[in-house]
């Protein structure tokens, strides 16, 4: 349980470009340090151009100029197989990719070829890196849609044919048919109902719990970590600011930050005014100096202009960049204040 | 009690395809609201994609015309085949707010000429000092300033900014009524509660109406005073946003009460509807049924 | 704009190319605007001296000294295609603008006329008016029959980006706010389609005055007003290649390639570099 899949170390990936002769560089990762266990849900939350895309970019190793990795490592350590995406070479890179590493992308008509069948597509995902053919094949993709509740005639139709909950129950068949240790899923649920997304969400924890692979599962929607995850990691323009256990970043946050999004989330039987956050994220371009988020915060003194905070251990498990951590109260109460 | 909008028995049908295989779409049917001019609220309409709850909101600003009933705005049908004078007149009254803020201004324009635009044409100004002053006055109330926002372009504010902007423009003409189609969707998780608050505090310190179009329960259960649930066309359940929210009564209201993520159980992982929720649900959609009235004041569909 | 238009000659070696030879060819047809001799009056010089300090580009069988007749004929040429380029760009503007804002019948109607345009064979029709206005076939006249026929294509091309701007927030933000329909098309739509405005206009250049070189090489203009088309046609009636004049025809021919080449390279790069600077601004800042 408490092995280490994945260990990113001081990790600095900039997109550096040169445009028209002006030099510009935006610093999208910004010196993240991190570990993912073994058969977890790691929730990855953060606002727009916060520098979660870059980020679990590198981690898919899907790093592509004009990003560049400036420092650090992104290490993996599969079953006998230890990869550091940092410095792969593109054919290490392939070997791991499906069998060992794969991805939920947001938009599944862009992963599924419009005019292609699902079937044809299952065997050019997964024919290779599963080494089976004919029969046994079959057998493992057939068995794979009946976990995920896929009827099998779905491999015979189009992607245009299904509803864009199906659609996204096979783009997950197809990052998990090969039982990857390690799935990356970025934003899967976004643009389905509430209804559907329910669905989908339980059925991405099912199939990560009889696999027991790790889960890196990337959304702003804090209610959607506040279901799935077993830690949650908090990203604030290119930096970690804070993470931690799931219920002790919802029930006690030790960051401003964290505690601000928290409390602004509405709840159904709570009427109570709900506090804005003022100001807006910083550009990665021109970040402020010390703490990026002390622009913003109502806990802001003169050091954390200066100085960049580090991640410091808090409490068991729980890291926080904030030198006030101590003086973050969660902003609303919860209504059910028990305490893990 | 006067009547400010009346949306009386409203459907709207789409056709859809060529000559050969023509599809019609019921996307509205049979709807009836009501919002009186004395009292102002924050009135929600509650749908998923496909529910007709943007159709609804494109009527009510008659960017589109109903296919049957009738929509009036203070006794007058709402419609675009008008004269140019009583469609201004209208749009003087009537404002919208868009879901993506960051296409609701021309990228290649400054955004204060859109503010300056409808002062001008709305609040017949021309002298540079009022069309300031309205301009600034707007601005001020969703807690901007012209100073601000004045000679920038889209691309240098946030998604919150451009928002607010977005809604300083529609207050210009002091509409007593704003249909705002997901106006939060799109912005930010840190900067989406304060337009959700400001949406509240036009309510509460201007008077006015908001017709507020979302799928989020939880949002529409914080700001609203009474909403309608639409189910492909149907209203389902209507009745006062507290009242339907704690205890939802037709089968389709519950199981998207049901479906709500609520951070109260965090980091337990629990994520299981209850299937035959799903299914009782979705077997209603396609019928008919009809709306009738519970003594706490709310209509829901019932099927017998 | 002066920004861009920098950077353009800085980092973009086609641009930089394209516009120094446009820029050798205006400036030598502008230098017949001090030209000491009439062009349209024969044998002021001796006849068919080759390239030499005195003629420059030597002087044809006519006795004209080709130097500053190119220079004149080169600047009807480009004055001609620039107004071709101007009428037919108003009327494609106006004309995809419209429609696909408008649509319904206003749409139907214009497109269907657009589609006749289309149609058209537009050589013989040339011809056929040469043959009925004879002498009274003067370069605008011929201008203005070429830019009724060089807009619909491009009026098309204008109406599809017209309809996915029509769906665009923005659009109904702006209706909204009081603008009224012509306010929307020109400025809210028109900077959108200025990029396909500026690259048709070098595309439709080349097109009519190739188009006019022919028709004048053939005859079938006003062969007394000179043009790059009307200086070959001469150069021909005098079989000049056979009689050894070839300069006649040699730098007409290279000016008018020069005059291509440029305007196609002009048009291609800023086809590919709509605006740098305001997509730089947009990745960020």
């Amino acid at each position: 349980m408490t092995e280490d899949l994945l260990k990113v170390d001081g990790l600095k990936a900039y997109y550096q470009m040169n445009y028209f002769g002006i030099e510009r560089e935006v610093r999208a990762v910004d010196d993240i340090t991190m570990t993912i266990r073994k058969n977890e849900i790691y929730g990855i939350a953060g606002e727009s151009s916060s520098g979660k895309t870059s980020f679990i970019k590198v981690l898919a190793a899907a790093i592509r100029p004009p990003m560049r990795i400036i420092a650090g490592s992104v290490k993996y350590d599969f079953k006998g197989l230890s990869v550091d995406v940092a410095d792969a070479s593109p054919e290490q890179i392939e070997a791991i990719r499906w069998r060992h590493l794969s991805y939920i992308m947001q938009g599944s008509m862009s992963v599924l070829n419009p005019v292609r069948r699902i079937g044809k597509t299952f065997e050019d995902f997964a024919m290779r890196p599963l080494g089976l053919s004919g029969a046994a094949y079959r057998e493992r993709v057939l068995n794979h849609l009946e976990r995920l509740k896929l009827r099998p005639d779905v491999l015979r139709a189009y992607p245009h044919e299904l509803s864009g909950g199906m659609r996204q129950r096979v783009t997950i068949g197809l990052a998990t048919v090969c039982h990857p240790e390690f799935v990356i899923a970025d934003e899967p649920t976004t643009a389905l109902d509430v209804v559907v997304q329910k669905e989908v969400l339980g059925l991405i924890r099912e199939i990560q719990q009889d696999m027991g692979s790790s889960v890196v599962f990337v959304t702003h929607d804090m209610s959607v970590h506040a279901n799935m995850t077993d830690r949650v990691g908090i990203i604030y323009a290119g930096r970690l600011v804070e993470e931690g256990p799931t219920r002790q970043m919802f029930f006690a946050p030790k960051h401003p930050y964290t505690a601000h999004l928290v409390a602004s989330l509405p709840r159904i039987g709570d009427t109570t005014q709900r506090p804005a956050l003022e100001g807006r994220p910083p550009s990665l371009a021109n970040p402020p100096s010390g703490c990026r988020f002390h622009p913003r915060c109502p806990l802001a003194i003169d050091k954390c202009k200066a100085e960049v905070p580090p991640l410091m251990t808090v409490a068991n498990d729980h890291r926080s960049a904030c030198w006030r951590w101590q003086d973050v109260e969660p902003l609303v109460a919860p209504q059910k204040a028990v305490m893990a | 009690m006067s009547t400010l909008l009346e949306v009386r028995n409203v459907s709207k049908r789409f056709t859809m395809g060529g000559l050969l295989s023509r599809k019609t779409v019921d996307a509205v049917q049979d709807a009836s609201l009501t919002l009186s001019a004395e009292t102002p609220e924050i009135f929600t309409i509650i749908g998923e994609s496909g529910s007709g709850k943007t159709t609804l909101a494109r009527m009510i600003l008659g960017l589109e015309l109903p296919t049957s009933g009738e929509i009036s705005f203070r006794g007058k049908t709402v419609s675009h085949r008008v004269s140019r004078q009583e469609r201004l007149d209208f749009m003087a009254n009537v404002q919208p707010v868009f879901q993506n803020p960051f296409e609701a201004f021309n990228p290649l324009k400054r955004i204060d000429r859109y503010l300056e635009s409808t002062a001008r044409r709305f609040l017949k100004l021309s002298a540079r000092d009022d069309l300031d002053g309205a301009m600034d006055g707007a601005l001020q109330k969703v807690g901007l300033s012209l100073a601000e926002v004045k000679g920038r372009y889209p691309h240098e504010m946030s998604g919150g900014q451009l928002q607010r902007a977005a809604i300083a423009r529609a207050l210009i003409p002091n509409p007593p009524l704003l249909v705002a189609d997901e106006p939060v969707s799109m912005v930010d998780a840190s900067l989406r509660m304060s337009i959700v608050n400001l949406l509240k505090s036009l309510r509460d310190d201007l008077g006015v109406s908001v017709i507020y179009i979302t799928h989020d329960l939880a949002t529409a259960y914080y700001i609203s005073n009474r909403l309608i649930i639409m189910q492909r066309g149907r209203i389902v359940e209507m009745g006062d946003a507290r009242t339907v929210l704690d205890n939802p009564e037709h089968p389709y209201s519950r199981l998207l009460k049901a479906s709500v993520l609520s951070t109260e159980d965090a980091g337990s992982g629990k994520l299981a509807t209850d299937p035959a929720m799903v299914k009782l649900a979705g077997e209603l959609s396609g019928t008919a049924g009809r709306l009738i009235d519970r003594p706490d004041g709310r209509m829901v569909r019932v099927y017998s | 704009m002066f920004a861009v238009f920098r950077d353009l000659i800085r980092y973009n070696i086609e641009f930089a190319i394209g516009l120094m030879l446009v820029s050798v060819v205006v400036i030598f047809a502008s230098l017949s605007f001090f030209s000491p001799v009439d062009p349209s009056l024969i044998y002021t010089t001796i006849p068919d001296q080759p390239p030499s300090w005195q003629y420059w580009f030597g002087t044809n069988s006519r006795g004209q000294d080709m130097f500053w007749q190119l220079s004149t004929a080169l600047r009807n040429s480009l004055t001609f295609g620039i107004i071709v380029a101007v009428i037919s760009r108003v009327i494609s503007i106006t004309v995809g603008l419209l429609s696909g804002y408008v649509g319904g019948w206003v749409d139907r109607g214009l497109m269907f006329v657009n589609d006749i345009f289309v149609a058209v064979p537009i050589f013989p029709v040339l011809v056929l008016f040469y043959f009925v206005l004879r002498n009274n076939m003067d370069s605008l006249t011929l201008a203005l029959i070429m830019a009724c026929f060089g807009w619909p294509f491009d009026a098309r091309l204008i109406r599809s980006v017209a309809l996915g701007l029509k769906h665009r927030e923005f659009t109904r933000h702006a209706v909204f706010a009081g603008m009224s329909t012509r306010k929307v098309l020109l400025e809210e739509h028109l900077p959108y389609v200025m990029p396909i405005v500026f690259a048709t206009f070098m595309n439709n250049m080349l097109w009519s005055i190739g188009l006019e070189v022919t028709l004048a090489v053939l005859g079938f203009t006003n062969i007394n007003n000179p043009t790059i088309g009307t200086v070959l046609y001469w150069a021909n009636s005098h079989s000049a290649m056979v009689v050894g004049v070839w300069w006649w025809i040699v730098i007409p021919v290279i000016l008018i390639v020069m005059t291509f080449i440029g305007l196609f390279l002009l048009a291609m790069s800023m086809n590919e570099y709509i605006d740098p600077r305001s997509r730089l601004r947009r990745m960020g800042a």
